[in-house]
């Protein structure tokens, strides 16, 4: 199952093909289903069932959209035949559309705007954002901890993924008009996600909405379409990737142990556990943002690109204060769990093992040097954020003089 | 009105090759069982001979359109095009499996006197099935459908000690015989429109408006209801859930398949013969302008699989649900012939070529537990995926294959389907037709719940025979290539679904 769930995932992200991405994206929901009904928590078989439903629902307004596009483009074969086309790189070239497909820029009459929308709710049901995230903190408190750290690190990248690799270059007219929104939905995210955090007794639920929080960030980074937002925004991908998943191992090795993710039963961990305390407090810190390590660079990038772009600065003003609502809801959950006086009713608690280690160590690792030093991966997207940038500054010209006759 | 004169005999009889070794094969399954009394083994393997027989005679029909049993031009019987071909292949593979599911069912293994009615009756359908996917004469249609039910009505009673049994048949004639008075009466209305049966004469007559509009109308409904009743559309579907809970699963299998493929294929030609007027260069078809066509079959296939999706949403029972479910399925079928186009068509052909196998899976896994257990409820398959890994894993791709979901067959049926919609600009209707989706993975998903979430103490033990293990390959390995590698079937469909006359 797990290994299928792989499959799927690699394929998402390699399909150059808007079918083949189809196909994978939907391969993962199944695996997924399973992996969360036989393995989750207690109330496992409704968290499955709703994330299942939840994410086809997403990918019928992806299918139709494909349909769509599949016939309001042509592709040229090497013998110079026209055939209509799935393939995303010959979509994002104009001069591929029929002058009377639906989702053609050449029809006048076209439907894009709306494909544009659907296509954008299929994977915001995935990022997850608000309104679409109800799925996220059930799936995750029920799923197994191993299952937790691929949906936060992986899955829920395929969404933000998604955009910048079908919706951005496709549709890049409505992107550029569009992008105040993103951002905004962004900014809601941001803010609600912490807020909701904020409110939770289980652990679990709290990375959940944290999780929701920082997705938040890469959509408002995404939005502010100049380079370093978007870099920005690939970058707390993966950041987020390696955080969310120690901030969910964390948990689940408390949960090995006490059987128990009440926030408000825990306490003085700190003294019963250092070393386990001492990575805790890496994750939190990292989560917040704190300078010197990766969460920062990204977060950095995202605000300096947001506040670059005019249409969206103010959002990213307010979204500033997401930060500041992290730190609150981090710093209490490891004031109320791991200091101040140790319950008696967990002082035969452990410390790591050296299995714990394997999966600690080296994700504290990235964590510690993409703090100090981010060119590596920046290095990586800087070529592929500066072509989409460029792509999608010159798609306004071209659009809107298709749109002239 | 034609009168027979048949000047080359020997020509259309050889047209008619297939349909004359299903009828051999009958009659040698008769005489068999009364020779040799206390041996019944022999019956499947002769029906499987003769079916293999036919199927190769049906392979030669491909690529020779041409009409049998003509008066003149195309005033003929049937007529033998690669669309009849290919629907025949699809009712021949169904007996075929039908045949080897029979040899495993325990339900048909109880009465052992009585295999040579069973294996005939099924021939029999057969046969009449073979002339309706041909027919172009409203009477041969009718009188094949005829044969059809009536052979139905006694397999579905076919275990005479079961009350289920009795009950599924007795409602089945009951509510057959009615449907197909009506539709008698709409023949009949429509020869008194025309004075004429043979649809392409209609066809003629029709182009110039003199019909008036509501008795064409009454007619044209009344028709429907009889073809509806056998594809099992709603509002003609009452029948279905009782008759597929009812009877015996190997025959409950071969009318959710074989019999809905013989009364599509009638309801195209109907539809395209009659009423078509000519073909626009994209492959639409240009209908005659009595009524709103495309209005009238959205409205059946959405009335359709909504009422199907949400009825199976609340069935405990396996074999209930499924009959739900293929109306639903039926709804998506009509959309398929809806959109009036080729493109269409081909749909509808991709879909039901798909549909066969994986419907006959779900139903060949459902009769191998029910040998064992006794029960189709769905609370009876808690924990069965783990003490029955291989059905379990099984029923669990034809169901997910139902649901349509890529990797499996089931997803490029419906992608298919989706594209022909897209293509003819009815988008509403995909986006309806695709909620109703997602409403059928609800209670397609329960039962993977209940086999693989659910845990339970009780044990389960099935010894399987290396003949299931065999049919069972057959049936998933299809599921799972299609799904993967599906452009020769598209291809055959491409072939298939040019109609003689167009």
């Amino acid at each position: 199952m797990f290994l299928l769930l792989n499959t799927g995932m690699m394929g998402v992200f390699v399909a150059l093909d808007f079918f083949l991405f189809y196909i994978f994206w939907e391969l993962m929901l199944l695996p997924m289903y399973f992996l969360i009904g036989i393995w989750g928590g207690p109330r496992r078989e409704y968290a499955a069932i709703k994330f299942f439903l939840y994410t086809l629902l997403g990918s019928i307004f992806i299918l139709l959209v494909m349909i769509g596009l599949y016939f309001s483009s042509m592709e040229t074969l090497a013998d110079g035949t026209r055939v209509f086309t799935f393939n995303l790189l010959e979509l994002m070239n104009h001069a591929n559309y029929t002058e009377t497909g639906i989702l053609s820029p050449l029809n006048p009459n076209n439907l894009r705007f709306i494909a544009y929308i659907g296509l954008f709710i299929g994977f915001a049901i995935k990022i997850p954002m608000f309104p679409f995230h109800t799925w996220l903190p059930d799936a995750h408190v029920e799923a197994p901890t191993a299952i937790s750290v691929i949906l936060a690190g992986v899955l829920l990248k395929m969404g933000t993924y998604g955009i910048l690799r079908i919706s951005y270059p496709v549709f890049p007219e409505l992107t550029y008009q569009l992008s105040w929104y993103i951002a905004l939905f962004g900014m809601i995210n941001i803010i609600y996600g912490a807020l909701a955090a904020m409110a939770q007794k289980d652990f679990k639920k709290l990375i959940a909405y944290s999780s929701v929080s920082h997705m938040g960030f890469v959509m408002l980074g995404m939005s502010a379409l100049n380079t370093m937002g978007i870099s920005g925004a690939i970058l707390q991908m993966f950041n987020h990737g390696t955080i969310t998943a120690m901030l969910f191992l964390i948990v689940g090795v408390i949960y090995d142990r006490a059987h128990t993710r009440d926030l408000d039963s825990f306490g003085g961990l700190g003294k019963q556990m250092p070393i386990y305390t001492g990575f805790v407090t890496i994750a939190f810190f990292a989560a917040i943002g704190l300078p010197g390590l990766s969460g920062f660079i990204s977060e950095a990038l995202v605000f300096l690109g947001g506040f670059g772009n005019g249409t969206t600065r103010i959002l990213t003003v307010i979204s500033t204060l997401g930060i500041l609502l992290g730190a609150a809801y981090m710093l209490w959950t490891l004031q109320r769990v791991y200091l101040g006086s140790l319950n008696e009713k967990w002082k035969d608690l452990t410390d790591l093992t050296t299995r714990e280690y394997f999966m600690l160590v080296p994700l504290t690792i990235i964590v510690i040097y993409l703090g100090v030093n981010p060119s590596p991966m920046l290095n990586l997207m800087n070529a592929s954020a500066n072509a989409m940038v460029k792509f999608i500054s010159d798609a306004q010209g071209i659009y809107s003089s298709l749109n002239a006759f | 009105m034609i009168t027979l004169i048949l000047p080359n005999l020997s020509e259309n009889l050889q047209a008619i090759l297939p349909e004359i070794s299903l009828a051999l094969t009958l009659v040698a399954i008769v005489l068999f069982d009364l020779i040799f009394i206390k041996s019944k083994k022999f019956l499947p393997l002769i029906s499987i001979i003769g079916l293999i027989v036919t199927f190769s005679f049906v392979i030669l029909q491909f690529g020779d359109p041409k009409y049998a049993f003509a008066v003149s031009g195309n005033l003929s019987f049937l007529s033998l095009d690669n669309f009849s071909a290919f629907f025949k292949l699809l009712i021949l593979i169904t007996t075929l499996f039908i045949v080897l599911f029979s040899m495993s069912s325990q339900e048909v293994n109880s009465c052992p006197d009585r295999h040579g009615e069973y294996y005939a009756l099924i021939l029999g359908m057969v046969i009449g099935m073979f002339f309706m996917v041909s027919a172009n004469d409203l009477i041969l249609i009718y009188l094949s459908l005829e044969l059809l039910s009536l052979s139905s009505y006694v397999l579905a009673g076919f275990v005479k000690t079961s009350i289920r049994n009795s009950e599924a048949s007795l409602k089945y004639i009951i509510y057959g015989s009615a449907s197909s008075g009506i539709m008698l009466f709409g023949i009949s209305i429509l020869y008194g429109i025309s004075g004429s049966t043979n649809l392409h004469e209609i066809n003629s007559i029709l182009q110039s408006p003199t019909a008036n509009q509501l008795t064409f109308l009454m007619s044209i409904l009344m028709i429907f209801a009889g073809i509806g009743f056998k594809i099992s559309i709603v509002p003609f579907h009452f029948w279905t859930p009782d008759v597929y809970e009812g009877a015996p699963i190997s025959i409950t299998a071969f009318l959710s398949v074989a019999s809905k493929a013989a009364g599509f294929a009638v309801l195209i030609r109907f539809l395209k013969i009659t009423f078509a007027q000519g073909l626009d260069k994209s492959g639409y078809w240009q209908m005659l302008s009595y009524i709103d066509w495309q209005m009238l079959l959205i409205s059946f296939s959405i009335i359709t699989m909504t009422f199907g999706n949400f009825a199976a949403l609340w069935q405990d029972n396996l074999k209930r649900m499924l009959a739900y479910s293929s109306i639903a399925h039926a709804g998506y079928l009509m959309l398929g012939v809806a959109v009036l186009s080729d493109q269409g068509l081909m749909a509808v052909l991709v879909y039901f070529s798909i549909y066969l196998f994986m419907n006959l899976g779900a139903f060949y896994v459902v009769m191998l537990i029910a040998n064992k257990i006794n029960s189709e409820e769905i609370d009876d398959y808690k924990g069965l995926g783990y003490s029955l890994p291989l059905l379990g894993t099984a029923l669990g791709i034809f169901l997910v294959s139902l649901t349509g979901l890529p990797p499996t067959a089931g997803f490029i049926g419906k992608l298919y389907l989706f594209i022909a919609l897209v293509d003819a600009n009815m988008i509403t209707v995909a986006i309806i037709a695709l909620l109703n989706t997602v409403v059928s993975l609800y209670y397609y998903i329960r039962v993977l719940k209940a086999m693989f979430l659910d845990k339970t103490d009780k044990k389960v033990e099935i010894n399987l025979s290396p003949l299931n293990y065999i049919v069972l390959l057959l049936l998933i390995a299809p599921v799972l290539i299609l799904g993967v590698y599906f452009t020769p079937l598209v291809n055959i469909a491409k072939e298939s679904v040019q109609l003689l006359g167009f």
